[in-house]
């Protein structure tokens, strides 16, 4: 069976983001695979050690310097890749109907998607593009167990967790909790840069200009009292619940 | 006109929905506002008492609630109503069916968004990004209809203005809508104040030291500011705490009057979560600890002998 594993590549979370007058500033800063979607190329690496014989294919929409994520899949076990090379910043649901395009073009069986973001926080690639292919889904997945023709998994909902059965194919948007993502080790890093990785063009897909657009971003701040209290136990607790009626007035 | 489209477990309406009311009537300007409600009849009768126009889906066939049948459903009601917006709250449900609608209905997608304003086909959106660390502008630019999820707990929930009609809507679905089978469901937690709708939060981290001293000091603190319980992903890893209280990056994202964070070191991932509480309170005893650079009030110390003495001063002034 054939898997894809759609991936994106962010800034590191300790990576300290600038905003200038043109937007996010991200000159300097250190580049990684979105966590999120580490954990698909780990399910999917997981799935072929079970004895499954599955090709892993990594497919990621974004400008040139994703190619260094897409090669961390590659050294992790994906055989090979599908970049669609592009500086167009296209919203989820546009990218949706791109990546449909080729996940149809490939005949994958399964779709794993980080389950959030972590450069737009945006939760809508995986949803979105199962409703372009037509396929059930899977949100916030935290075990998958296949079956002949199906899928069984765990995931969280807004109240708690349950499981759900689906008919392949099917996208399945992964969290924490999945698994533990593998490093990659120097030997596959060096096997990986002889994998293949396809570039395709933009054009090819007649995306369009898209839905939405960016159009400022800014650092948040919020401005903090910093308020540090002294004293002993007793005495702080009792300071900060002054503090919070009368001068939060929170309480 | 503007579709609203809320669930209803048991037979009230969840804060959101009144807040989703607000979004509504702040962009209508004009425009219809109307709201299809999943659920049982009594919610889409008090949804009546906020908006003119009130579709019931009560049908069993959207029991469990499966994003597909949702889907389906709202493109059925939009169509009917005549929408060219569709809002819905940006909870986990939420936040799977409103891309999938936005896909059904070729609109544009605002997610998440923590201010909206101008008219159909020409929304401007404030919503974060990079982990909550940017605020951006986004404006639809293209599209037949725009599909909104609206970040819980940031707008004023709605004041009644009753009178509006219930129609009840029987949605069409075919085979995919139930092609996927749910089993196993775990029971909600519960008891105590939903921690998505909490005015006060008290979060637990590992600096807590283990589950029983979780318990020990941060329940009695909860209890006494009727507050939600909140955890990081470190102790929810080890095991301490169910997922559904986990806030940050990969678990809810709140923004309480007041926050307090019990042991917790402050890392992006859960800053994310709760970087825009109004109030944030935090007790580590570690002077350099993150968490203490977007404080309002912080104090070092060991949490064991800490959170006994502020949840025993927060008893006394509250039953004052
Ligand atoms: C992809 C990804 C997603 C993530 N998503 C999330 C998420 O959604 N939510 C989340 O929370 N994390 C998330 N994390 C993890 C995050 O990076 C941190 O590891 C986690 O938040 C740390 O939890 P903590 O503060 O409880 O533990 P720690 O970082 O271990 O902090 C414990 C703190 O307690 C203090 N302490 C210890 N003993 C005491 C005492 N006796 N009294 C007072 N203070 C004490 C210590 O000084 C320390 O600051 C994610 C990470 C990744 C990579
Ligand atoms: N005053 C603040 N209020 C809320 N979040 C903040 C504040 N200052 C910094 N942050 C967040 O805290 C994290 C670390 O910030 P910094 O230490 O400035 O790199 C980032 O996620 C910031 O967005």
């Amino acid at each position: 069976m054939k898997l894809i594993t759609v991936l994106k590549q962010v800034p590191d979370a300790e990576a300290r983001i600038r905003a200038g007058a043109a937007g996010v500033d991200l000159d300097g800063v250190t580049f990684v695979i979105d966590g999120m979607d580490e954990y698909g190329v780990e399910e999917a690496i997981r799935l072929r050690e079970a004895g499954n014989e599955v090709e892993i294919v990594a497919l990621a929409l974004g400008p040139a310097r994703y190619e260094e994520a897409i090669r961390t899949a590659l050294a992790l076990g994906a055989d090979r890749a599908v970049h669609i090379e592009t500086d167009v910043d296209l919203d989820p649901i546009s990218q949706a109907r791109v990546l449909a395009q080729v996940v149809q073009q490939e005949g994958a069986d399964m779709v794993l998607v980080g389950g959030k973001q972590a450069d737009w926080d945006s939760a809508a690639l995986g949803p979105a593009l199962a409703e372009v292919l037509g396929w059930p889904h899977s949100d916030w997945t935290t075990k998958l167990e296949l079956a002949a023709g199906s899928v069984t998994v765990e995931h969280d909902t807004d109240d708690g967790h349950e499981s759900l059965s689906m008919p392949l194919p099917a996208v399945i948007t992964t969290q924490q909790g999945l698994n533990e993502p593998r490093y990659p080790t120097l030997p596959n890093i060096m096997k990986a840069k002889r994998k293949e990785l396809a570039k395709r063009a933009l054009d090819e897909f007649g995306a369009g200009a898209g839905l939405t657009q960016i159009t400022s971003q800014q650092i948040q701040t919020r401005e903090r009292l910093g308020k540090v209290i002294e004293g002993d136990a007793a005495s702080a607790a009792a300071e900060l619940v002054r503090l919070l009626q009368s001068e939060a007035k929170v309480l | 006109m503007i579709l609203i489209v809320t669930t209803a477990s048991g037979g009230t309406l969840p804060k959101s929905a009144r807040e989703l009311v607000s979004v509504a009537r702040e962009l209508a300007s004009g425009a219809q506002v109307a709201a299809a409600v999943v659920g049982p009849e009594a919610a889409a009768a008090e949804m009546a008492n906020y908006v003119p126009q009130v579709y019931a889906l009560t049908s069993d066939a959207l029991q469990p609630l499966r994003a597909e049948a949702l889907t389906a459903a709202v493109q059925q009601v939009a169509a009917a109503a005549g929408a060219n917006t569709v809002i819905m709250a940006a909870n986990r449900l939420g936040q799977s069916v409103a891309p999938r609608v936005a896909v059904r209905l070729n609109a544009a997608l605002l997610e998440d968004v923590i201010q909206v304003s101008g008219t159909a086909g020409a929304y401007e959106a404030v919503r974060y990004s990079y982990l909550s660390r940017v605020t951006e502008t986004v404006r639809t630019v293209g599209g037949d209809a725009t599909v909104i999820t609206v970040k819980p707990n940031v707008f004023a929930v709605a004041e009644p203005q009753p009178g509006g009609a219930v129609t009840a809507h029987a949605p069409q679905l075919d085979a995919s809508a139930s092609r996927v089978s749910v089993g196993q469901r775990s029971a909600a937690s519960g008891g105590r104040v939903k921690l998505e709708e909490a005015s006060v939060v008290v979060a637990g981290g590992r600096g807590l030291g283990s589950a029983d001293a979780f318990t020990a000091l941060v329940e009695p603190m909860a209890d006494v500011l009727n507050a939600g319980v909140a955890s990081t992903r470190a102790v929810v890893d080890a095991g301490w705490r169910p997922y559904a209280e986990q806030v940050g990056q990969t678990g809810k994202s709140v923004a309480p009057e007041l926050y307090i964070a019990l042991g917790i070191s402050g890392a992006v991932q859960h800053l994310s979560g709760m970087n825009r509480s109004k109030v944030i309170v935090a007790v580590n005893k570690d002077a350099d600890a993150p968490i203490f650079r977007i404080v309002d009030y912080g104090i070092v110390g060991d949490v064991a002998q800490v959170a006994p003495a502020l949840t025993a001063a927060l008893k006394e002034a509250k039953g004052s």
